[in-house]
């Protein structure tokens, strides 16, 4: 707000156009609100192809500058030692045959010491002699006495590495994960859900706009009054009843068919709103010209409404699609957390359980996640926000 | 996994299928059984008053019946097992609502959730609405517009992983990688494990919300800001009002009606909140919500009565806003 305080000086002030200066303010309070915003999901992004030890120990911000990581190494054994020009000489190399694209910045014999001695440099030892590390891993150790003690000494440096991206995570969380499985149980519960609603929502919706019966205020009224009915209260009464049938026919009571049917019910006081709001604009003089004609109510609607209100249906068909994909609640309750069934919230919610500091395979997961409503979102965002708007400015 | 995708196709067509054979269907009974074209005088208007009258229940029939099972039935049994005991058999009278009152966990996420009804929707709105404000003035708005938007279709427990991630600790010493940590230890403060710290952790927690829910009032306050006619915005300006006055005496006395349906759009959100402190504490460290608070009585404890009583607690607090949307609607259909 400030800084449309300054937007515009109502006298402007000497050299600079008033303009000026309010339009950087405008521009610059916007770049930052957008950057806060989009700041957390483009780290999800980066650190979900990142690589999963540098992860672990530098900030995602950095991914594309070298990181460095403390890590220790120990020297080889006694037994190894050679004798040259008259020291006693231990000789290998601490990154191993893993370490080709890494270099070691500095090292030093405690993890305190570890910034002690740059690469290249040599330092005491405790068991004896001096010990120079080069920058490449090679080590040389020499001492004027034998080697004696048992279980190579540990040095300890500082490595950095280049930056490293890898779909690796994606591939871990996808099969062993169970992210996979659970995508596509996502797909299962959600496009039954957000087509089953349509049809029915459509035909209340034509009846509750275009028909003249008794009772019909009072039935929108009531849908109106259940669309906030908070879903907690129908959680309970649900699964007993969902219990109790399940025990009459002898199966299972947490299964697709009732998490279909709940989804459906609670998607179509909204559905109806939308949709009746929508009909009732459509032009009267066609319905009535339709109705002179002769046609009858379920051919007006079949061959005339129903197509006319196809942006209206895309809205709606959105809304559910990303309220069902997006819900926990309702999978939690209606279709259990079992491996074979959860769906992409519950089990994300189970790796922030199992695996909470594995970030790695945490971003990759919540990735795929929010990945088809994202594509979902971009592509149809006309719909949505047309959706949005019938829904709540009426 | 084929099979399952199928399966979900195959239901797709039965529920279809079976959606238009009954519409059809009964539609072909009606004029079939009702039809006037063999029967003479009265008798013609009468069938027709009486197809009139049965056929726009035929339509809404269906709608009804699920409206009716899932969420009308619901309430009320809810409402009776809330004067239950744990096993919904025996009748306790007001037990759990006294339980409730004087439960110190219950009061902790009744005070928590006031914290949530006030900060989430006051932030968000005002957020939002400052962002229409800034993004109809710049040539790339609606990209920017787009950008605050997306949140809106992450899910709630997806944004939980991505807060997590930003608030995520590292002990004293080490390279932090939660953005927060970073720049506070960049400060030169000691990290925090924010998670754990009381009240903080909670403001923390609405901030994904706020996050999420800033693109939706961006949105709808963004087009009842286009709405203001452009002779009044133009009037103020040749007055020589300034950006902040025509900002506080024009756009949001115009878009008053708005900003009101924004915030109890939020507020309901609010209310029935429910995955981002499940994922992120679950409501450990102080920071419980009814709607957890809920699920915990109902599903870890198995508690039918405390949970329903809870669930009519969290359904009280959302009625007035029920009451005033029935109100605005029935003012509408009425002049319809």
């Amino acid at each position: 707000m400030t800084s449309i305080a300054v937007a515009q000086p109502m006298v402007s002030r000497g050299r600079f156009p008033r303009i000026r200066i309010g339009r950087i303010f405008v521009h610059a309070s916007l770049l930052f609100f957008v950057a806060l915003w989009t700041f957390p999901t483009v780290g999800l992004l980066v650190s979900s192809i990142r690589d999963r030890d540098q992860l672990a120990v530098s900030g995602w911000w950095t991914a594309l500058t070298n990181s460095t990581r403390l890590t220790t190494a120990r020297v080889a054994e006694a037994s190894t030692q050679v004798q040259e020009n008259g020291a006693w000489v231990i000789k290998g190399n601490l990154l191993g045959p893993k370490g080709a694209s890494q270099e070691i910045e500095s090292f030093g014999i405690t993890n305190a010491d570890v910034r002690g001695t740059p690469a290249g440099g040599t330092t005491a030892m405790r068991d004896g002699g001096q010990i120079t590390v080069q920058a490449n891993g090679d080590y040389v150790w020499s001492s004027p006495t034998p080697f004696t003690y048992t279980g190579g000494p540990r040095i300890y440096y500082v490595v950095g590495s280049p930056p490293r991206f890898t779909l690796d995570n994606y591939k871990a969380v996808l099969s062993a994960e169970g992210i996979g499985q659970s995508f596509i149980n996502s797909l299962t519960v959600a496009i039954p859900s957000t087509v089953i609603p349509i049809m029915i929502a459509a035909f209340a919706a034509y009846a509750l706009a275009w028909m003249r019966f008794p009772g019909r205020t009072l039935t929108v009224v009531v849908i109106v009054g259940l669309i906030v009915v908070p879903l907690q209260m129908s959680l309970i009464p649900l699964l007993r009843l969902y219990n109790d049938i399940a025990g009459a026919f002898g199966v299972e009571a947490k299964g697709y068919v009732g998490v279909w049917l709940a989804h459906t019910a609670f998607g179509l006081p909204l559905a109806i709103y939308l949709l009746r709001n929508y009909m009732a604009g459509l032009p009267r003089e066609i319905m009535e010209s339709a109705r002179i004609d002769g046609a009858s109510h379920f051919k007006i609607f079949t061959t005339m409404v129903l197509p006319l209100s196809f942006p209206a249906l895309a809205s709606f068909a959105i809304f559910q699609f990303l309220w069902i994909w997006n819900d926990l609640l309702v999978a939690l309750v209606f279709l259990g957390a079992q491996n074979d069934k959860v769906v992409l919230t519950g089990r994300l919610v189970n790796l922030l359980g199992t695996r909470g500091d594995n970030w790695e395979l945490l971003t990759a997961a919540a990735f795929i996640s929010i990945i088809v409503p994202l594509i979902v979102f971009f592509s149809l965002q006309r719909y949505f926000v047309r959706g949005l708007l019938a829904g709540s400015v009426k | 996994m084929v099979q399952q995708i199928l399966g979900a196709i195959t239901a797709v067509v039965i529920a279809l299928v079976a959606c238009f054979a009954y519409f059809w269907g009964t539609n072909w009974l009606l004029d079939r059984l009702l039809s006037s074209d063999r029967v003479t005088g009265s008798d013609i208007i009468r069938r027709d008053r009486a197809r009139n009258r049965i056929r726009p229940w035929l339509f809404v029939g269906p709608a009804l019946l699920f409206v009716t099972v899932y969420l009308v039935y619901p309430v009320f049994e809810t409402l009776r097992l809330s004067f239950y005991d744990k096993y919904g058999q025996k009748f306790v009278g007001f037990d759990n609502y006294t339980w409730a009152f004087t439960d110190s966990v219950f009061w902790q996420s009744a005070l928590n959730n006031l914290g949530w009804l006030v900060i989430v929707p006051a932030l968000a709105t005002s957020l939002g609405l400052i962002i229409a404000v800034l993004a109809d003035r710049v040539w790339w708005g609606n990209i920017a517009k787009s950008l605050i938007f997306m949140p809106m279709a992450i899910s709630f427990v997806g944004a939980a992983v991505i807060w997590k991630f930003v608030y995520t600790y590292r002990g004293p010493g080490i390279e932090q990688i939660g953005v927060l940590n970073a720049i506070w230890t960049a400060l030169g403060f000691d990290p925090q494990a924010w998670i754990t710290i009381p009240y903080v952790n909670s403001f923390l927690l609405m901030i994904i919300l706020v996050w999420i829910q800033t693109g939706f009032a961006m949105v709808i306050l963004s087009a009842a800001l286009r709405g203001i006619p452009e002779e009044t915005l133009e009037a103020a300006r040749i007055d020589g009002a300034s950006e902040v006055r025509q900002f506080f005496d024009i756009m949001i006395p115009q878009v008053w009606g708005t900003i009101v349906v924004v915030w109890t759009t939020i507020t309901i959100t609010v209310l029935k909140v429910f995955d981002i402190v499940y994922a992120m504490t679950n409501g450990e460290f102080q920071t419980q919500v009814l709607a957890n608070l809920m699920y915990r009585w109902m599903f870890i404890s198995g508690d039918y009565g405390r949970g329903s009583t809870i669930a009519i607690i969290i359904m009280l607090a959302v009625t007035p806003i029920m009451v005033w949307n029935i109100r605005r609607v029935r003012a509408e259909v009425g002049t319809a």
